[in-house]
């Protein structure tokens, strides 16, 4: 029987794992330097967390990860959480909700069927919530958070995309479609059927006149959010606010020199959003998003208060980074190795490896099998003077002393750390 | 190469003869006196049938035991809504056996809306066979809060005071179904349409045989549904419902024993066993209501606390205990009944005397072990009890012998004399525990001085005519 990992899951070797807690680290030095405390939430969650309207769209439920628990007889279902910011809201409303500002990050694995087995299931995010603050200054925080994490991991040709759910829903209220249609219109929008709205231009010409030009705009300055503030004279309530906040939002970035790409009908499954909706590409990879959600934790339960967040996509940026990442400086490596009758030495040779470790050294007693290759340094002790015998792999010179201190010397001496 | 096909039983049986008939399949046997789950055509000397319920046909054909398969779109639907990766391909609608699937809810409460189902921020329950359908529904209408009961049947019993709602067959434009149940919503039309595996409709040449199925004129029968019955639903009220105990009471073939034992035990009832279908039958039990729902389904009704008191099988409360161990049922009483015990049964032809033998039977080769039970839970454990490596436990609903050797390799079957298995060319290599009915309740239930009186009464009969 072969033992074989479960179809669209992902192992990390040691090397990815390096590359894993590089990018994980410089997220969570950012995060921590802005002003972000760290939160973890539980990987089950109740299923009836993402079930509201104006939380995931059903084509999204539909691929979560739902069971009865081993007490679910009541048949409400758990699930292995398919997102980071719903469960991050709810942490927050739990064991926060005295808290006017709240900013929190996270690294997690959130878990999403994927059918062409061409993505994994299991993807890992990390994540940022900035809950309490409903102005255009968080989001730019936000939108510059991100970008700073990605440029010190050494990505520079990252894309900017901006929508506005705001603008979207103002615009189908326009269709004089009800609540429910608006709703579904809006789901099938994010779960990236652009089609349906091809359906409704047949509908009412004069309104998609006007918003053709919006859904297949890919413009790149304000400019063209003020011409059409200039022409829009719709009896939309809703659309004049939205679109103001839309170019606050864009000329913050514009005065703070940030590229961006406006592409209003870009989607995904997280209904959520009320304002801007922000997207991460490098080339063709989508590697993190964001956007405001301020109805989402009255929603749930708490107050009125307004939030907005991001996630970068770990995994996508482990496969970008292979090629990337800097050559770090490794530390040196120690294999020390006892007589054949250890028991005598042992005790000095843990206290011996102790020491190497506190002077900054990775150190391993010999076990058996070990391949030499994998280490600079071999350090025999011995019964009888010269206690030490070291080996230096890299230039395969042999070495004794007779003291630890002349070992550490030794090992300092030809270039430890 | 051989064709096989999975025929259904069933309420489809008699449309699916009629069509193979006009077909000229010349298959013999195939009608209501079915006493052969393998059948062969006079016509097609390669086709292979079998005869399986309903509901098991798509599972059947989506995992490649069957190339072709007649049944209803509804079992189609239930599998796919939630699998949609193994679809089987569906071919032609074959016209017969039209139904309509509904969301209802009882007509003694006030009827609620759609839209005031989803603002509801307390739990949404609904009672049914498609609990896959009864799930895709409800996140599609973005209810906040729902939870559904998968029941082996008799979803129709649960509204008003059970479920909040119950997803149900009927015939087509029914204005009111069995038990006061009335349509809410119209969730999926349906009829009795032929499907393929997927890989087979690919790769296979079946046109011989679906050619014959192309030339028939089809019927346009409906699904029979039941004769309705009028119903008196006794409705929740604060004052009373405190002291009222809810007993359930089995349907199906229990029937003849428990009536039998609630007679001896002084308890008499009205209409039960029902000819009409009535699920709610009366008794001289003061502050009890009794309803008639299948004792598959009474464990986790009693867990909810839905009912007080349930006669079921010790086999079924073990089911339930072994998916949710700290459930609260508990078995109150053994009611020495209808004993049977439940087996491990494989194929005579497998070299295995025992689960030892047949554990290493298994570990030499590669494939997976396919354990068909209706007990899916107890059959789960005992894989994993016993080691059996690669293993996947299939569902059936009913007639598992059947699917020995060809479409599992062991069930876990219950049986009272052995013969059914003897008959069918299987053999017994373990018997996992003995079964009889009991009387079920929860632990740790609070009740008022009243209701307590009145379930240890119903307690204290019933002791005493089974401790004789």
């Amino acid at each position: 029987m072969r033992v074989q990992k479960c179809k669209g899951t992902r192992d990390l070797s040691p090397k990815e794992m390096k590359q894993f807690r590089l990018i994980e680290g410089v997220f969570r030095n950012s995060c921590l330097k802005w002003g972000y405390q760290e939160i973890k939430t539980p990987t089950i969650e109740s299923l009836h967390l993402f079930t509201s309207t104006g939380t995931l769209t059903p084509g999204t439920l539909k691929k979560v990860y739902s069971f009865l628990d081993w007490d679910g007889w009541s048949g409400e279902r758990v699930v292995l959480r398919p997102e980071g910011t719903i469960p991050a809201v709810r942490l927050y409303i739990d064991n926060l909700a005295d808290k006017r500002l709240a900013r929190l990050f996270y690294i997690i694995n959130t878990f999403i069927f994927e059918e062409t087995g061409k993505e994994t299931r299991e993807k890992w995010q990390c994540g940022t919530e900035l809950i309490g603050a409903g102005s255009i200054s968080a989001d730019v925080e936000l939108i510059t958070l991100a970008l700073e994490v990605l440029k010190k991991l050494g990505l520079n040709n990252i894309e900017l995309k901006l929508s506005h759910a705001g603008l979207i829903r103002a615009l189908l209220a326009g269709f004089g479609l009800s609540t429910e249609e608006q709703g579904k219109v809006f789901d099938q929008i994010l779960d990236g059927n652009v089609a349906v709205l091809a359906r409704l231009k047949a509908q009412t010409p004069e309104l998609m006149r006007l918003l053709t030009p919006l859904l297949d705009l890919k413009g790149k300055t304000p400019g063209f959010l003020r011409n059409l503030k200039a022409v829009f004279n719709h009896n939309l309530p809703e659309f004049t606010p939205a679109l103001d906040n839309f170019i606050g939002i864009v000329d913050l970035l514009e005065a703070m020199g940030q590229k961006y790409q406006i592409d209003i009908a870009s989607g995904r499954g997280f209904e959520y959003y009320t304002g801007i909706i922000f997207q991460l590409f490098v080339g063709e990879t989508k590697i993190g998003g964001g956007g405001r959600y301020d109805a989402l934790i009255p929603l749930m339960g708490g107050k009125n208060i307004p939030a907005s967040g991001f996630a970068l996509q770990l995994d996508c940026l482990i496969n970008l980074m292979k090629t990337l990442l800097p050559t770090e400086q490794e530390t040196d490596r120690i294999l020390i190795k006892l007589p054949d009758d250890q028991s005598r030495l042992i005790k000095e040779a843990s206290q011996i490896a102790g020491n190497l470790r506190e002077a900054g050294f990775i150190v391993s007693l010999a076990v058996g099998n070990e391949d030499k290759t994998d280490f600079r340094w071999l350090l025999r002790i011995k019964d009888k003077a010269p206690r030490f015998a070291i080996t230096d792999q890299s230039s395969k010179r042999k070495l004794t002393a007779r003291t630890m201190g002349d070992v550490l010397k030794l090992l300092g001496g030809e270039g430890g750390s | 190469m051989a064709v096989k096909i999975a025929l259904p039983k069933g309420k489809l049986l008699a449309g699916t003869a009629g069509l193979l008939e006009k077909a000229g399949w010349q298959m013999d046997g195939y009608n209501e006196g079915l006493r052969n789950y393998r059948l062969k055509s006079a016509r097609f000397p390669d086709l292979l049938a079998k005869v399986f319920q309903e509901k098991d046909i798509p599972i059947q054909v989506a995992i490649g035991n069957y190339d072709l398969g007649i049944c209803g779109l509804d079992w189609i639907e239930e599998l796919t809504s939630k699998y949609s990766a193994s679809a089987p391909v569906k071919i032609r609608d074959l016209g017969y056996g039209k139904g309509t699937l509904y969301l209802a809810a009882n007509e003694a409460t006030v009827m609620p809306s759609l839209e005031s189902l989803r603002s509801k921020s307390e739990v949404v329950r609904i009672a049914s066979e498609y609990p896959n359908i009864a799930e895709s529904f409800a996140l599609n209408l973005r209810l906040r809060r729902f939870s559904i009961y998968p029941v082996w049947g008799a979803a129709e019993a649960y509204p008003p005071e059970n479920a909040t709602l119950a997803l149900v067959a009927g015939s087509i434009n029914e204005k009111l179904l069995n038990n006061g149940l009335k349509p809410l919503s119209k969730v999926l039309n349906f009829s009795a349409w032929l499907i393929a595996n997927r890989k087979s409709w690919e790769q296979k040449d079946l046109s011989d045989v679906m050619a014959t199925l192309k030339k028939v004129k089809l019927d346009t029968g409906e699904i029979k549904t039941s004769k309705k019955v009028a119903i008196f639903v006794q409705l929740p009220n604060i004052a009373t419902d405190k002291d009222i105990v809810r007993l359930a009471l089995p349907d199906g073939h229990q029937q003849k024993h428990t009536i039998e034992l609630l007679n001896r035990a002084g308890i008499e009832l009205d209409d039960y066993p029902s000819p009409t279908g009535n699920r709610r039958p009366t008794s001289n039990l003061e502050g009890v209501v009794i309803k008639v729902i299948r004792p598959q389904d009474m464990p986790l009704q009693v867990a909810n606390g839905n009912f007080d008191l349930a006669i079921t099988g010790h086999d079924w409360i073990t089911d339930h205990l072994t998916l949710f161990p700290s459930s609260p049922v508990r078995e109150l009483i053994d009611l020495k009944l209808g004993w049977v015990r439940i087996v491990a049964v494989v194929s005579k032809d497998v070299p295995a005397d025992n689960i030892y033998d047949l554990q290493k039977f298994y570990t030499q080769g590669t494939t997976t072990i396919r354990v068909a039970s209706e007990y899916v839970n107890i059959a789960d454990k005992y894989a994993r009890d016993n080691h059996l490596g690669m293993y996947r436990v299939v569902p059936t609903w009913g007639a598992t012998e059947a699917f020995l050797p060809e479409d599992a390799d062991l069930l876990i079957e219950n049986t009272e004399t052995g013969s059914t298995i003897a008959r069918h060319s299987l053999k017994i290599i373990d018997t996992l525990f003995e079964s009889t009915a009991c009387l079920i309740g929860a632990k740790n239930g609070e009740y008022s001085s009243t209701k307590q009186t009145r379930i240890d009464k119903i307690a204290r009969l019933l002791s005493k005519v089974t401790d004789k």
